[in-house]
């Protein structure tokens, strides 16, 4: 069996995900597909937390709920995640340390802590250690966990790195020395110069790329490592990162520096995003283009900080008081929500309106090896009147009636004349007007007029086995790969599904066709409400047959889907 | 230029006799003292009948949300500063709704200039109490009068470290000029706060009120860079009121700490062709 699915679980702090992320570095370099994702708690000690790795000769897209090698840092975590391990799995443990007296089948007692301070001089050294024993168990090899140390260590003061690669030898020799079994081995596979990112990280070089030039955010998760990520690269790129006071503030700034010329963008969640939404509105109404990242999780009001939900579909859509054209992608991969980034810049730019990308923790979080990202797809495409052109404008109205309902956009101290912009209802120039003629025109411009366009520019739902198929799963966001490899399980046919990288305009001609005469359609979403199966009756009056639905705040894996559909179709 | 260059055809909704026309006119006589050109001023707005000034003078205006015209011009001033941005907000916009925005501005330090029309009450709302509202005055909401303390706005600034507080009055157009092109002038954020009368709502800090308190600071005598003395001066109120530059104090701007300085405007940049292949070898 090529495949293999390694747990992590420790308390916050013992560096669950440093052991995760060197591992995929690990595994990468033997040229294995890896999917990983993480559940945290919101806290920064504690508690109980994991990193879970999926190694596959295959690209995957989705957590499985069992694993294979369970790696427990202390004895909480043995206790917590025995019940997920498979038949051929086993619990790396240190028994002296925590206490366990039991010689059971599934243990393989490492004295990790012991080696740590003996390799190391340190507790922290278990992480290593640790490695170190993956290594050796899988046949990943010594050298390519060494590789890895080096890199992660560059720079770092001197021993440092050396102490790392003693404590990865102690695990690498123990594991060689006491696990005989060779039923975890891995052998180099096909995934060559793979690139190992986040759906966060594939957002950010998205924004970059697009010529995103201000970014503004309040921290929240799991929204953040955008803003890490953008800000690491800042100074390349000369684009300012500020940190917002408030949300409010976040959404006004990249309105105001959106106004001035700079593409901008901001990201937060849910709770976030509600304090942005009268600037939602504001772009509407002032036809100012900007970029929100919206990265779900499960509330209302706090929620589980640092989980996964999509609870905010209907929100999103519907975010804004009053009515205007906006846009929603859900990407459903890694490299959608890099290609769908870029989007987003072009689109809100071309219609002066708030673009959305919509995610959740699962896919801002969890990792993928994937294939090179083609920089060339989705070009910069800019809507504004170039500073040549500028200087030849005369008598300037910033809100120009025209059959499309854009209107030519200047940018402030450029043209000769000037620009007036305005939140209330205003005239062609953007003065305040009360006329009940001219409102008529002005709502049919931000909203028929703009909305008839973006219908044309919907992104095309990923259609997968359609033709065959008796059992049709709907999805959008961060379910595309958990339902991927569902409909790939029903060696059958039987299974196909069509997953929507935008929700808004809801692609109503092509879900009409696409699921035309379609007896049983299964909306799979990580709410209570079933929101995309309402929604899809709301827009295109087709009833689903029922909806899978998970809301515990947790992703899916791929046995809780493959169960309930197995139910489900009888 | 000349205040014809500034003028707007936008028609002009303000009560008659309000103290807003005093701002207005001494904002033009301001730009056109500091030779400045309306395409490459911006003026940034929230709710209220401060800002609607924008309109009725040519420049560049973004009339924003409520409480939200400090981050706009921020984000805006970020994007271009070639920009001069100037902010005409009131004591409701300002200190109320947008009192967060007012507090981490001053923080941020960048180099734009921000008008408070301070009428110590609610004018477009119709007559209730604002954050500076005097304590006692009854409204048809504060029917017993009011029981909340004024905000002191200008302290507050003092001891947040903006650089340059201080205060006008509407009625004495010359001196307001003068202190908003000194406003304009100064490197950072600078808070210029005018007392002007509501002629409708405030029956009690009406022009004859403002005009028996105000006095203008002796710059022969007054050290503004003194931040004791200014915080002392900024407390004044009563009997005598004192109007001109209560601080002031250069330091680095937003611009300077941020390297905005050190390159062409943000707008300036051109974005068709960027290269990510670094970050990806990076992220590899």
């Amino acid at each position: 069996m090529g495949e293999l699915t390694i747990k992590i679980a420790g308390e916050a702090g013992q560096g669950t995900q440093t052991i995760g992320t060197a591992l995929c570095a690990m595994f990468k370099k033997l040229g294995r597909y890896i999917f990983a994702n993480q559940d945290y708690m919101s806290r920064v000690r504690g508690g109980n937390n994991f990193f879970q790795l999926r190694i596959c000769d295959k690209p995957v897209q989705a957590l499985k709920a069992k694993a294979d090698i369970l790696i427990a840092l202390d004895k909480k975590s043995v206790d917590l995640h025995r019940a997920v391990i498979t038949e051929r799995g086993i619990i790396i443990l240190d028994k002296a340390k925590f206490g366990i007296a039991d010689d059971e089948k599934i243990f393989f007692d490492v004295p990790f802590y012991r080696m740590a301070q003996d390799s190391g001089g340190s507790d922290i050294y278990i992480n290593t250690v640790c490695c170190g024993v993956i290594a050796g168990l899988t046949g990943a090899g010594f050298e390519r966990l060494e590789e890895v140390i080096q890199e992660a260590f560059a720079g770092k003061e001197e021993g440092i790195s050396g102490k790392n690669v003693s404590a990865a030898r102690a695990g690498y020799d123990f594991a060689k020395n006491n696990f005989k079994d060779e039923k975890f081995r891995q052998v180099p596979g096909p995934a060559k110069e793979t690139l190992l990112m986040n759906a966060n990280e594939a957002i950010a070089l998205g924004a970059i790329k697009a010529g995103c030039k201000f970014y503004s955010a309040y921290p929240m998760t799991p929204s953040t490592s955008i803003m890490d990520t953008i800000s690491r690269f800042s100074g390349k790129f000369n684009i300012v990162v500020e940190q917002a006071e408030d949300e409010i503030a976040a959404v006004n700034m990249i309105i105001g520096a959106s106004f001035a010329g700079a593409r901008s963008m901001a990201a937060t969640s849910g709770g976030g995003f509600a304090l942005m939404v009268e600037g939602v509105s504001l772009s509407g109404m002032t036809e100012t283009p900007i970029v929100i990242v919206e990265a779900q999780r499960p509330a209302p009001a706090t929620g589980f900080p640092t989980r996964t939900e999509q609870a905010d579909l209907d929100f999103v859509i519907h975010a804004g008081h009053g009515e205007f054209a906006k846009a929603v992608y859900s990407p459903g991969t890694i490299e959608e929500a890099f290609y769908l980034t870029l989007k987003a810049f072009n689109l809100a730019e071309k219609y002066q309106i708030p673009v959305f990308i919509m995610t959740d923790q699962h896919l801002a979080d969890s990792l993928r090896n994937i294939e090179p990202l083609d920089l060339n797809k989705v070009g910069v495409q800019r809507y504004i009147i170039s500073k040549e052109d500028s200087a030849k404008l005369s008598g300037y109205k910033r809100y120009v009636l025209t059959p499309s309902g854009i209107s030519p956009r200047a940018v402030p101290g450029w043209i000769n004349d000037v620009v007036y912009a305005d939140s209330d209802e205003h005239t062609e120039e953007g003065h305040i007007t009360e006329d009940a003629a001219l409102r008529v025109k002005m709502v049919e411009k931000r909203f028929y007029k703009k909305m008839a366009g973006l219908v044309q520019e919907i992104e095309k739902p990923t259609v997968f086995n359609l033709e065959k198929a008796d059992t049709v799963l709907l999805g959008f966001g961060s379910t595309y790969g958990v339902m991927q490899e569902a409909c790939e399980t029903f060696a059958d046919g039987s299974l196909g599904f069509v997953h929507l990288a935008q929700v808004w305009p809801f692609p109503v001609t092509e879900l009409s066709l696409l699921l035309k005469g379609k007896k049983n359609i299964i909306s799979v979403e990580n709410n209570a409400a079933g929101q995309l199966g309402k929604l899809l009756m709301r827009e295109a009056g087709i009833k689903v047959s029922c909806s899978v639905l998970r809301y515990d705040g947790r992703p899916f894996d791929l046995e809780y889907l493959l169960e309930r559909i197995k139910e489900l179709k009888g | 230029m000349n205040i014809n260059d500034f003028k707007s055809n936008d028609e002009i909704t303000w009560c008659p006799g309000c103290g807003d026309f005093g701002i207005l006119n001494s904002l033009k006589k301001a730009l056109v003292t500091l030779g400045k050109e309306p395409k490459d001023i911006l003026l940034v707005s929230g709710i209220g009948q401060a800002a609607k000034l924008p309109h009725y003078i040519k420049c560049n205006c973004f009339n924003g949300l409520h409480g939200r015209a400090l981050p706009a011009a921020a984000g805006a001033k970020i994007a271009n500063r070639s920009l001069t941005v100037i902010i005409t907000t009131g004591d409701g916009d300002c200190y109320g709704e947008g009192g967060n925005h007012l507090i981490h501005n001053i923080r941020r330090n960048l180099d734009i200039t921000v008008i408070v029309h301070n009428n110590q009450i609610y004018g477009l709302t119709k007559g209730q109490a604002s954050p500076t509202t005097d304590l006692g005055y009854k409204t048809k909401v504060q029917t017993n009068g009011v029981i909340l303390e004024p905000m002191h706005a200008l302290e507050m600034a003092i001891t947040l470290g903006c650089g340059f507080v201080s205060r006008g009055y509407s009625k004495d157009s010359d001196h307001l000029a003068w202190l908003i092109g000194e406003g304009i002038k100064h490197k950072g954020f600078s808070l210029i706060e005018v007392l002007q009368p509501c002629v409708t709502y405030n029956k009690k800090n009406t022009y004859e009120w403002y005009s028996q308190r105000v006095y203008k600071i002796d710059s022969n005598s007054y050290n503004p860079g003194d931040k004791a003395a200014a915080f002392q001066k900024a407390g004044e109120w009563g009997d005598k009121i004192p109007t001109g530059v209560i601080y002031r104090q250069d330091g680095e701007s937003y611009e300077d700490r941020s390297g905005l300085n050190n390159i062409p405007p943000l707008v300036e940049e051109k974005i068709e062709n960027i290269d990510l292949s670094a970050c990806l070898k990076e992220l590899s």
